[in-house]
């Protein structure tokens, strides 16, 4: 399988990276490269084989249900790029 | 002063408990040397008057008598664990100028155990990459250079700046993550050791996410017995990360030196690569000339699928790392771009602008194997593969207690010669990959030099949870293959 | 409304059926939220209940909190469906401000548990059953505040990372009281279970309304979603305009779109959310941070074997002491209001008495005073005596109305109201005329000017109340002293 320039255009909004349409063109060309080289594996018999979930078996933690966090929204957004009265600020959105 | 920084962590260990020296000694010696060393760019953040104070604390712990196991012993910490208080970049411009309200549990572990932080290392961005050259930070480079060259080399990745830390003596030992063989390969590019642990063995919590099945932690350090102790003190169960798993950890200094004797060494024989160097078939054959030398039994063994773990890494680790890289959209941290008019061009400018090229690439392909209608073509169909690959090893593990195979399939190459080829830079983790998708424990251990003075190195895989055989093997070989060679000290400034 | 007329719309061209599916979102019962160990409390100041996992800090990971399982585990056990002995972790990937991660984790192939059955209780006491799909467990996202700046909108996380469980119904449903009817019993069942508070106020349950029309016997037609109805209210006329506006497509030649659509309460209405409306590719994986959940035998059986008597059973236990099923639905709705009423009857009311005097008089005053039964004035024990005197003859029907009047504002003992206030019913009608003649005897002079002046009977009334120890009946004695004064009218 290869991805024409739609789909790559597709793809970088669907994972919300702007590409210049000067870009798609490269973008487009390494990608299906890559998946070129992927395509291999499908010369794999895979009928019957479970995917892998995880690799290493165990049972799933689990926590108790005790309040063991928050109470600090100074710290909650520390780092954000524009804050007001401990809200996270962003161009506004239109519902 | 460079006597102190060309200890072993293990000796060193030994003369701050005999008060031979003191750890202030030892970390002004290590500060000294890294702010040396700016050439080799394998620090991006150098935290200086915090090793002085950290060292400082553990030589009042020392003269108290309570000295932790790693009391006073500078370490340096890769820029993706998040480290409080520090920023804490993963190689990247996206995460801007954050800075972790808290502290990543291995590096936790290693600061309860007395260990002092010299900065964090440089680092692939996101941990992608094989050269350190997709460090938004510029490439670590190699302490090592060809003989009669002074052409820079890449350390190896993505772990290139604890790579070149450890080797070129900037720390006694430094922590790595090895999602596709991240810690091994550039061990084995900078002749150092290098352990990536059984998947679970190290807490992932605090440690930035590129591909979540296979991240894992672990040491990088001059010698085996180094890498043994480091590890003792970054392992735990961690109640914070469920797939960490719920085992107490061994020390694994203990039985470091108990030989070979008796040990079935697997050499699985799809790892003869059609066009690798000969000195790389050469110093296998050599590696296994050594271990049966001490006793061991060296048995053939097959791991059919071998060939097809680069492609499936290549469709795992992108799209977890898609998904996983999702949170970084300029709203509660990291780089925002400017003048965004709403908040899809927001988010599609500030990725843009922060995320690197390999990054996109990988995001990009992520994304599309998830998408509808290919899921099952791409992930479903490489986590099938995976399963297979995970059999291999079983089946193998009915023949053979350990694995050798070669760490990679040449030596560090210049910055530069292999980067605008996407597909031939994932080459170089043809064999660490596997042991990332089966989650099995594996470590690198330079073994020699090739015709052109670069080192190289040998991997030894051992079972799930068997951390303590791959040691040993890797003990043993270091012990055969004395190697002893060190980088020309050219950095120096 | 008649329960026909709910059920099918008239049209131009004749009668369509309204068929119903829902996915009802209903917060898990939780100190902490279902991966991070943040609060739930509602109502916190922005981003104050919010842990580094919930705001999607880097290499944060979740570890899931067992009680949330248990509370799925438990609804599930309460829908009679099946519990699902492994699930898996999905994550749900999409950008948005509220979701920190980039993605939601839910459950997508493998939910915990899977199909199983409501039954509703309609109007004349019908019922009628709704099959469940599945429930899953997942994460809630953040609130965006959107009207508080012209340019910006604010973001707080304290919802996000709180445990939903998604239950998904069969598109069994029939109309809009059948769509609320639903969720009635939902409500009921899972407050009964104490795994949702059932406050649709706070959100705790919000509804995505699935509605579509088909001529009657026909295959089911193209359904729109309409999300987040969040009132009993609101579904019933969320249901009947887009039905309405369904059929006035389909009958004007039209078709019908497949979309999502916002009830907006205000104008009455449905609107298209066009936001939701871009090709939306979710891309779900197994979340590779968790491993799959594997349910214990033993866990289950130890959840199942505490669980509660649940609404039908007591309805069916309430209707074989005596009750209507109109009456054992209305009582069983609420857990507290069944306790309730069973505390009388333990307290000895007869059953169908205690019914009938709980819907009669209590609710009223407990409504129109805005209480509830737990805030109720009156306790069980207090009704129970009421209905005791009166079932003893002690108080007449009247009486005991005005006797809860007097316990409502007062409190205190209602046998002790009755004697304090003379409210026994005397039914020794000799003993008051005896005592009437006696005090007409002594005061023949103040007896002629009754007769003439009747406003004055109350001083002689206070005589005879004196000499029957106050135990007579006011009434019974203004009666008999009237007629032996012959005194027919109010002067
Ligand atoms: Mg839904
Ligand atoms: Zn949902």
């Amino acid at each position: 399988m290869s991805v024409d320039k739609t789909t790559v255009g597709r793809i970088a909004k669907l994972a919300r990276i702007a590409l210049p349409d000067e870009q798609v063109e490269s973008m487009m060309g390494e990608l299906n490269g890559i998946l070129g080289w992927i395509e291999q594996l499908h010369e794999v018999d895979i009928d019957g084989v479970e995917p892998m979930t995880s690799v290493v078996a165990q049972k799933l933690k689990m926590r108790d249900d005790v309040v063991t966090a928050g109470g600090d929204a100074a710290a909650i957004v520390a780092n954000a790029p524009q804050t007001e009265d401990d809200f996270f600020v962003v161009p506004k959105v239109v519902e | 002063m460079s006597e102190l920084t060309h200890l072993t962590l293990a000796d060193a260990r030994d003369m701050l408990r005999a008060k031979k020296v003191s750890s202030s000694e030892l970390t002004r010696a290590f500060v000294a040397a890294m702010e040396r060393a700016r050439m080799l760019n394998a620090f991006v953040t150098e935290t200086r008057d915090r090793a002085l104070e950290m060292a400082k604390a553990s030589d009042e712990r020392i003269w108290r008598g309570d000295a932790r196991p790693l009391e006073g012993l500078p370490v340096a910490i890769k820029d993706l664990f998040c480290t409080k208080g520090v920023r804490t970049t993963a190689g990247s411009r996206i995460l801007g100028n954050f800075i972790p309200p808290y502290e990543s549990t291995v590096s936790q572990n290693l600061w309860d155990a007395g260990a002092v932080m010299l900065g964090k290392t440089n680092m692939d961005e996101f941990a992608m990459g094989s050269s350190n050259e997709t460090s938004y930070f510029k490439p670590a480079i190699n302490p090592w250079r060809a003989r009669d060259s002074n052409e820079n080399l890449v350390p190896g990745g993505s772990s290139g700046g604890s790579a070149a830390a450890v080797a070129a003596s900037l720390c006694l030992g430094a922590t790595g993550t090895d999602t596709g063989g991240s810690i091994r390969q550039p061990a084995a590019l900078s002749g150092i050791v290098g352990v990536k642990p059984t998947y679970g063995r190290c807490s992932r919590w605090g440690i930035v996410a590129f591909a979540s099945s296979l991240d894992q932690a672990g040491p990088m350090t001059r010698t085996v017995r180094d890498a043994a102790i480091m590890l003792s003190h970054m392992a735990s169960v961690d109640e914070k990360d469920s797939t960490s798993v719920d085992m107490p950890v061994p020390d694994y200094e203990d039985g470091l030196e108990g030989g070979v004797s008796g040990l079935r060494i697997g050499i699985p024989k799809e790892y003869r690569l059609q066009g690798a160097p000969p000195e790389i078939d050469a110093l296998w054959q050599q590696g296994a000339y050594w271990l049966r030398a001490q006793g061991a039994e060296i048995v053939d063994v097959s791991l059919p699928h071998t060939k097809y773990a680069l492609p499936a890494y290549y469709i795992v680790a992108p799209a977890e790392a898609s998904s996983n890289l999702a949170r970084y959209d300029g709203v509660r941290y990291g780089h925002r771009a400017e003048g965004s008019h709403d908040l899809v061009d927001l988010y599609e400018h500030s990725r843009s602008q922060g995320f690197g090229a390999e990054v996109k690439r990988r995001v990009l392909i992520g994304t599309y194997v998830l998408s509808a209608g290919y899921y099952d073509a791409y992930y479903t169909r490489a986590q099938k593969v995976r399963t297979l690959i995970k059999r291999d090893f079983e089946r193998a593990w009915e023949k053979c207690d350990a694995l050798l195979t070669p760490a990679t399939p040449g030596p560090a190459f210049p910055v530069g010669r292999k980067s605008n080829d996407p597909v031939s830079m994932y080459l170089n983790d043809v064999f660490t990959v596997t042991v990332n998708l089966a989650g099995l424990p594996a470590i690198s251990v330079p073994v020699g030099l090739t015709e052109n003075g670069l080192p190289l190195g040998l991997q030894v895989i051992g079972k799930t949870f068997d951390e303590a055989t791959a040691l040993r093997v890797g003990r043993s070989i270091e012990l055969a293959a004395n190697f002893t060679d060190r980088p020309r000290s050219w950095w120096m400034a | 409304m008649s329960e026909r007329a709910s059920k099918y719309i008239r049209g131009a061209t004749g009668d369509w059926e309204i068929v119903v599916g829902m996915e009802v979102h209903a917060q898990v019962l939780s100190n902490a939220k279902l991966f991070s160990g943040a609060a739930t409390v509602f109502g916190a100041e922005p981003n104050s209940q919010v842990s580094f996992v919930d705001a999607g800090m880097p290499g944060m990971l979740p570890v899931i909190n067992r009680k949330c399982v248990e509370q799925a585990i438990r609804t599930g056990l309460g829908l009679k469906a099946k519990i699902n002995r492994r699930s898996v972790f999905d994550r749900k990937n999409y950008f948005y401000p509220d979701l920190p991660a980039g993605y939601q984790i839910s459950q997508y192939k493998q939910p915990i548990v899977g199909e199983g059955e409501v039954t509703i209780d309609l109007r004349g006491g019908e019922t009628r059953r709704v099959g469940i799909e599945r429930l899953h467990l997942e994460q809630d996202a953040g609130k965006s505040l959107h009207d508080q700046h012209p340019d910006y909108s604010y973001v707080d996380l304290n919802r996000a990372g709180v445990a939903l469980m998604e239950i998904v119904t069969k598109p069994d449903m029939r109309g809009s009281e059948e769509a609320a009817a639903f969720l009635r019993k939902l409500r009921s069942i899972v407050r009964y279970l104490g795994t949702c508070d059932g406050n649709m106020d706070e959100g705790s349950m919000r509804a995505d309304v699935n509605v579509s029309v088909r001529r009657p016997g026909e295959p089911l037609g193209t359904r729109c979603e309409i999300k987040n109805v969040n009132s009993m209210r609101f579904i019933v006329q969320a249901v009947e305009y887009e039905a309405r506006r369904q059929v006035d497509i389909l009958e004007s030649g039209g078709t019908i779109r497949q979309e999502t659509r916002l009830f907006d309460s205000r104008a009455g209405e449905t609107r298209s959310m066009r936001s939701k409306e871009e090709a939306h590719d979710y891309r779900y994986f197994p979340d590779p941070d968790l491993l799959p959940l594997e349910l214990d035998e033993a866990w289950i059986e130890d959840i199942a074997s505490s669980l509660p008597e649940l609404p039908d059973e007591k309805k069916t236990r309430f209707m074989e002491i005596g009750l209507s099923a109109y009456d054992a639905a209305v009582l069983v709705g609420e857990k507290e209001t069944a306790d309730y009423f069973e505390a009388m009857v333990t307290e000895g009311a007869e059953p169908k008495a205690a019914a009938n005097w709980l819907n009669n008089e209590v609710f009223g005053r407990l409504n129109k005073a805005g209480l509830s039964v737990v805030t109720s004035p009156v306790s069980p024990s207090q009704n129970a005596a009421i209905l005791q005197l009166l079932s003893d003859n002690v108080i007449s029907g009247k009486i005991a109305k005005d006797l809860l009047d007097i316990v409502w504002s007062e409190g205190g003992d209602p046998r002790a109201h009755v004697d304090a206030k003379g409210m026994r019913q005397v039914t020794d009608t000799s003993m008051i005329e005896r005592a009437v003649d006696a005090v007409i005897a002594a005061n023949p002079d103040k007896a002629e000017r009754v007769k003439t002046k009747p406003k004055l009977a109350g001083w002689l009334v206070g005589q005879v109340m004196k000499e029957t120890g106050g135990k007579a009946n006011p009434q019974a004695v203004n009666d008999v002293l009237r007629t032996r004064l012959g005194i027919t009218h109010e002067g």
